[in-house]
């Protein structure tokens, strides 16, 4: 065991930056990560042993207690429950014999849940030892649990063909499908692999590169809309002989999974991304953080990788460039949201615990290792390469005036065609859910869980007339509560998730319940608001679902909302917003919840709260004081 | 002006908030041209005698007494306050929350370092014993509570000049050195 343990550590140079990677090799070997294990990797890191605990407690895929010998990780996000998540867990409870959070005794399966695994167009979605089983049902559960224990390899669970594309390439072998619904500018056939590093950088200056990138105003495509030409010049301008190019591959955000297919079919894409904004800034590091749950992408993207290293498109004197020095490797997540915020995830890329850093410094400043760090989002970096090509004249002919060029969504729950459109800015979500079949709509959620709820009744009560009025005579629609709006940085920025919900939904019970204990679930716990806030938001929304709330209560969840917002990164700013959102746009859910005839109901219950202690003195009377 | 009437009482607290309330030393004086005390550890009246202008109360409820006696104050208080700590967030008591409160009793009465006495392993369970809740609850989680004054004990100023307010119907004066506690 402890030569084992040597080995991968020699694979790291004993870096106590790579406790990420070293776990997950562990992890890998023995399927969890003993006391003995820890002792030697403190020692070996010259790290004590609660630092690499604290490292390991925070990953959702790290165990210090033995796995099963197939472990399923069966998804709960919403689009996954309102597909048939609660049957489908049930079925494996029944069939398997244990239930979730257990392992079974013979040490053969062991259950667990997960938060979005990015595969919310073909959900529910398990993971199973690194790979991705779609579209589940109670049946194909059932027929999971009977192969493994009927003895069946990995491999052999496998009950759909290999997904479109590059996920039936021999490295990937996976069922996951790209569904890509609507292509543009970013995703067309117009683009020579490669051709930006081989032809174009070679004759210009990395000045030249910034300015072409600032000229066509791209903003960030993680969400929050950073110009990406600022950030570049930035970087370029810091001084240090190291720089770092962090690729943002951590998608999270339930409802998106366009970082995904962008990595199984356009790789080549990001990748030449990578090497334009090394280029254009100086750096010689270049990072893909890559969310462990798209694991199974790792042997066929580092091919990539390999096969860029055999061109010359990666190294030293990148394609002849004198002193154009860069390379990529693939860094893994280890199962936590917050991890998609820039500075938790360089963070957790040093082998600590993902939790954001304060800022100032930024990461441009102070990065990675505390080097000048550029992190960009993976869609962001594809974008820059095809305005690098095109120029920035072409790309601004596309999208609005502040919001220019085009947004890959993703798209799921309930609409016939989910799966991923690329759309110029300013497309309305009416046109969306044109795109993708929805009918019957009652609301959609922009933005993931952080985004905003948006409410289809506002505008279709209205008559045409009253229509009119609402807008502006620019044509802009000033109401700010209806599926007109539009997709842009003024109105509506998003990072791309699109969640459809139908008439039959439960807004409260359903979708908002299910956000809340998706921000409860990830929460990294550093400041008290995002910790604890969420949690008692949620006990209160629980209170009005079961008819004991007042009206104080809606103030109380508006009055909390505003105090969360003092939390340090974009995750605990956000985690009310499930609420907020919905209070905002579907008051009357709400209000039909709660009594208007009194002012306080506290659901305390003297008889239950006394049972407990009652019986385990063996008091059988219930006195009544007088 | 008639005289506004005050009780008061601490429930699963230490009554530190009571030698808090003392701690307004010879105002108390003034305070009694003010008003007249009901209920209270502090002229001992065990019931109501009249309805109540203010009720103070201190502590959480821990057991089915504290309950009764808070509703029973909120029946005869128009006005009632949670004071300090352990009635606003349950306080001290309330670190028991989140172990289950088979585990709190057998440690006090079987398994902790100093029981010593117990060699029947008697559980108390006597009728005339207040019943144990599950949780340490803050009081607003029991009854409507109109106002909450902070701190571990609130400072005897605090205390005065929340009950000069209420008294004589004038905005609170607040200055930050009476809610700022590092």
């Amino acid at each position: 065991m402890k030569e084992k343990i040597k080995t991968i550590l020699q694979k790291y140079n004993n870096d106590r930056g790579r406790l990420m990677d070293i776990l997950i090799d562990l992890m890998e070997n023995s399927g969890y990560i003993d006391d003995f294990s820890v002792s030697v990797l403190a020692e070996d890191l010259k790290i004590s042993a609660a630092q690499v605990r604290e490292t390991i407690s925070f990953y959702h895929f790290f165990s210090e207690k033995p796995k099963a010998k197939f472990n399923i990780y069966l998804n709960n996000s919403i689009t996954s429950c309102l597909r048939g998540f609660s049957s489908i867990k049930s079925t494996f409870e029944a069939e398997s014999g244990i239930k979730f959070g257990e392992i079974s005794s013979d040490g053969l399966i062991g259950l667990f849940e997960t938060s979005c695994v990015g595969m919310n167009d073909q959900g529910p979605a398990a993971i199973i030892n690194d790979k991705i089983f779609t579209n589940l049902t109670p049946y194909r559960a059932r027929k999971l649990i009977e192969s493994i224990k009927d003895g069946k390899t990995l491999d052999g669970l496998v009950y759909e063909n290999y997904g479109d594309g590059n996920n039936s390439h021999p490295l990937m072998n996976s069922m996951v499908y790209n569904n890509i619904r609507k292509k543009s500018i970013l995703l067309d056939e117009n683009y020579e692999r490669f051709d930006v590093i081989k032809n174009i950088i070679k004759n210009s200056s990395s000045e030249e590169v910034i300015q072409i990138i600032e000229d066509s105003n791209l903003r960030g495509r993680g969400g929050a809309g950073f110009p990406t030409g600022l950030k570049w010049k930035f970087g370029s301008r810091m001084p240090g002989e190291h720089k770092v190019i962090i690729c943002n591959a951590d998608e999270g955000e339930p409802g998106t999974f366009k970082d995904r297919v962008m990595l199984t079919q356009y790789n080549d894409l990001v990748f030449e991304g990578m090497v334009l904004s090394a280029f254009a800034t100086k750096a010689d590091m270049g990072v893909l953080y890559l969310r462990y749950e798209y694991k199974y992408m790792l042997k066929y993207l580092n091919s990539i990788l390999d096969e860029m290293r055999e061109n010359n498109l990666l190294g030293s004197n990148i394609s002849g460039i004198e002193g154009f020095n860069f390379d990529i490797r693939i860094q893994l997540g280890a199962g936590a949201y917050v991890c998609g915020e820039e500075s938790a995830l360089i963070e957790s890329m040093e082998g600590k615990r993902g939790e954001p850093r304060d800022k100032p410094p930024f990461p441009v400043e102070k990065g990675y290792l505390d080097l000048p760090t550029i992190v960009n989002n993976v869609e962001t970096l594809a974008s820059a390469v095809k305005i690098v090509k095109n120029g920035a004249k072409w790309y601004s002919s596309f999208g609005t005036k502040d919001s220019l060029g085009t947004k890959l969504l993703s798209v799921s729950g309930d609409c016939r065609f989910p799966g991923i459109y690329e759309v110029e800015w300013g497309t309305s979500i009416r046109e969306v859910l044109e795109m993708a079949g929805a009918d019957n709509v009652q609301a959609v959620q922009v933005g993931g869980p952080s985004g905003t709820l948006i409410n289809v009744k506002d505008i279709d009560h209205l008559s045409k007339t009253e229509l009119m009025k609402w807008y502006k005579p620019s044509g802009m629609m000033a109401a700010q509560k209806s599926f007109d709006r539009k997709l842009s940085y003024s109105d509506l920025p998003t990072g791309g998730s699109i969640i459809i919900f139908n008439k039959e939904r439960d807004i409260l019970s359903d979708v908002v319940m299910n956000f809340m204990d998706f921000f409860i679930e990830e929460s990294c716990g550093s400041c008290s608001t995002c910790r604890n806030l969420p949690r008692i938001m949620k006990e209160k929304l629980q209170k009005i679902i079961n008819g004991h709330g007042v009206r104080d209560d809606i103030d109380d969840l508006l009055n909390w909302g505003k105090i969360i917002k003092v939390s340090r990164c974009g995750l605990g700013q956000t985690a009310a917003n499930p609420v907020l959102s919905s209070i905002l746009n579907f008051r009357h859910l709400y209000e039909e919840h709660v009594m208007a005839m009194t002012d306080y109901d506290n659901q305390f219950d003297l008889g239950k709260s006394v049972s407990a202690a009652n019986s385990f003195v063996g008091r059988k009377l219930i006195h009544k004081h007088s | 002006m008639s005289k506004k009437i005050i009780a008061t009482t601490s429930l699963a607290g230490c009554f530190g908030c009571h030698m808090s309330i003392l701690d307004i030393d010879e105002r108390i004086l003034d305070l009694i041209e003010l008003v007249e005390f009901n209920k209270s550890p502090i002229d001992d009246i065990k019931k109501f005698t009249k309805q109540v202008d203010i009720g103070i109360i201190e502590g959480g409820c821990c057991n089915s007494e504290n309950v009764e006696v808070l509703k029973y104050f909120r029946e005869n208080c128009n006005i009632l306050v949670s004071l300090g700590e352990c009635a606003i967030m349950g306080g001290l008591p309330a670190l028991r929350n989140g172990i289950p409160i088979e585990e709190c009793i057998h440690e006090a009465y079987i398994d902790g370092p100093t029981v010593k006495l117990n060699e029947e392993k008697i559980l108390p369970n006597d009728v005339e014993l207040p019943m144990l809740l599950d949780n340490v609850y803050p009081c607003h989680d029991i009854v409507k509570i109109d106002y909450f004054l902070p701190g571990c004990p609130p400072r005897a100023d605090l205390i005065w000049n929340a009950l000069v307010a209420l008294i004589t119907g004038n905005e609170m004066d607040l200055p930050y050195e009476l809610i700022k506690f590092d």
